[in-house]
């Protein structure tokens, strides 16, 4: 019982340190934030890294989960001889939740952990050490500028995410089920608010944004660095950044509607 | 212990580094016990010693990666411990440091490494940043492979791009951290042929840690034995070479059992084996 206790305290001060070394990095990470003025290339390559090459996975993604949206949306509707609204529905359905969710945890799985890898396997391998010893710090030359092009990168994935979704929930509504085209186009204009629905779900993945990337540079940096520790490290990313994200949208939707 | 450095022409205050009562622990194992050196300017100078007896320790120490728990280490008169990160990293300006694996950025070709540092510190035009590499390959005689990715190179090339890289910023010292682990005999011999010339024809004060006894006596001025966390032996190669003492001699001939014990410290070896039947 004594060990049990003993075993759940170690655990809960371990957390809370390392809690604290990530406040700390991030802290770092934002210092040297006024530093990227003259790294903006940098910046830009790594949007290609963590953005463009995310990309497949993303408009694969969204155009599935829009036909799945608009078959099962038709299916509902349908019996309550709504189906003009399918637009709607699938447009709110992926602009306020599916397309900053599932984009970011499809983003954790892709970019998030190779983020994670890459940086454990620069410090398994002392690049890190090597620019320190350099006078280079790598929080400015090597994380700052993978952080703020992943939290780049999420609202325009989310965006695109969402804008092929509505795709193929077009796709399907009108091309195979014979929804109106006029009507789902013209309910998701007349009913889809910019502010209340198109900004919270792009607020949304901003936030996811910052968390994931924040997690997986974090977890990159301080990976023990052999390769299993560079394996726990990519794990933890996915993991701790799935769970962030679906913990997070709760208490979004919750500020967003006012309704908790 | 302070050691004078006028064996090899100097005084104390020629050394470049002078480390002092140094003590640095690792949770309850002790590294290095009050360990004071001197690293006299403008030589090279070899600390020595078997696995794990804490020479990259001391290294990171002077390099200021890592914090001592007692003790100084001042390199050109500066202390090193109490440095704030901004005025340790204008320290390193003037420090270069060969790294055992060469720690080159996998993401750029030999020729964006060696620019790295410059690019970094300095606001050089491209043409003459270009003229500045490809006379820093010249020197590790890899001019040619300027256009290669570090995974196209082999062990021993990718240090010889390490050291050009370290050299870039023309620092007042190197530090070498197992130059010579794992490279065949010839890229050993090359290795040990530029630390020797970097050092007479810049100038530059050369710290080399290594176990590699022939390769670093033939081109050191100085030398320390470490073992245990503190020095062991000390001299000129050719009087280390030449030492009594059973820890030097043990390391220098290579033999397995002596006052390092080859057993690992365990308990009655019958008793285990007893244990493990039951």
């Amino acid at each position: 019982m004594i060990d049990a206790i003993r075993n759940l305290g170690r655990i809960i001060l371990e957390g809370l340190e390392r809690f604290g070394r990530a406040g700390l990095f991030m802290f770092e990470v934002m210092r040297g934030t006024p530093q990227l003025r003259k790294r903006g290339a940098l910046v830009l390559q790594q949007v290609y890294g963590v953005g463009v090459l995310t990309l497949l996975i993303i408009l694969v993604s969204g155009l599935f989960v829009g036909m799945v949206l608009g078959l099962q949306g038709y299916n509902t509707l349908v019996k309550f001889g709504s189906e003009d609204t399918l637009g709607l529905l699938v447009a709110l359905s992926l602009v306020r939740e599916l397309g900053p969710v599932v984009t970011a945890l499809l983003f954790a799985g892709r970019a998030g952990s190779a983020l994670t890898a890459e940086i454990g396997l620069m410090k398994a391998t002392e690049q890190l050490a090597g620019m320190e010893m350099m006078a280079v710090n790598p929080l400015t030359r090597v994380i700052a500028p993978r952080f703020y092009a992943g939290v780049i990168a999420m609202p325009l994935l989310a965006a695109l995410f969402s804008a092929i979704g509505i795709l193929g929930g077009h796709l399907v509504g009108v091309g195979l089920l014979s929804v109106d085209a006029g009507a789902f186009w013209s309910q998701m204009q007349a009913k889809v608010d910019f502010y209340d629905d198109i900004m919270n779900g792009v607020i949304k993945s901003i936030v996811f944004g910052v968390v994931c990337t924040g997690i997986a540079v974090f977890e990159g940096y301080d990976a023990v660095p052999t390769s299993e520790g560079v394996a726990r490290a990519t794990n933890r990313t996915v993991v701790y950044s799935s769970l962030a994200v679906l913990g997070l949208d709760f208490i979004l939707t919750a500020l967003m509607l006012g309704e908790v | 212990m302070s050691v004078s450095t006028s064996k090899i022409g100097g005084t104390s205050d020629d050394a470049l580094v002078k480390v002092r009562n140094l003590r640095f622990t690792r949770g309850d194992r002790v590294i290095l016990k009050d360990l004071s050196l001197d690293i006299p300017r403008g030589k090279v100078t070899a600390i020595m010693g078997g696995s794990g007896c804490g020479k990259t320790t001391l290294l990171n120490l002077i390099g200021g990666r890592l914090h001592p728990d007692g003790g100084d280490v001042t390199v050109d008169g500066i202390s090193v411990p109490s440095l704030s990160t901004k005025e340790l990293f204008e320290l390193r300006k003037r420090m270069g440091m060969l790294f055992q694996t060469g720690a080159l950025l996998t993401d750029l070709t030999v020729f964006e490494n060696v620019a790295f540092p410059i690019r970094e510190h300095t606001e050089l035009p491209e043409s003459l940043l270009r003229k500045v590499v490809l006379m820093k390959l010249e020197t590790v005689g890899l001019r040619g492979a300027c256009d290669l990715m570090p995974s196209e190179l082999s062990g021993g090339m990718a240090r010889r791009v390490a050291l050009a890289r370290a050299i870039a910023l023309e620092p007042m010292m190197i530090m070498y951290d197992e130059p010579f682990t794992g490279l065949d005999p010839i890229s050993k011999g090359v290795i040990a042929k530029l630390i020797r010339e970097l050092n007479q024809t810049l100038g530059i004060t050369s710290i080399v840690i290594s176990h590699d006894v022939p390769e670093t006596c033939f081109i050191s001025d100085y030398a320390y034995l470490l073992g245990d966390g503190r020095i062991i032996g000390q001299g000129t190669p050719k009087e280390v070479q030449q030492s009594k003492s059973d820890y030097v001699r043990q390391f220098m001939d290579g033999l397995p059992d002596g006052p390092v014990p080859y057993q690992y410290p365990a308990s009655d070896y019958l008793q285990d084996l007893l244990r493990a039947r039951t």
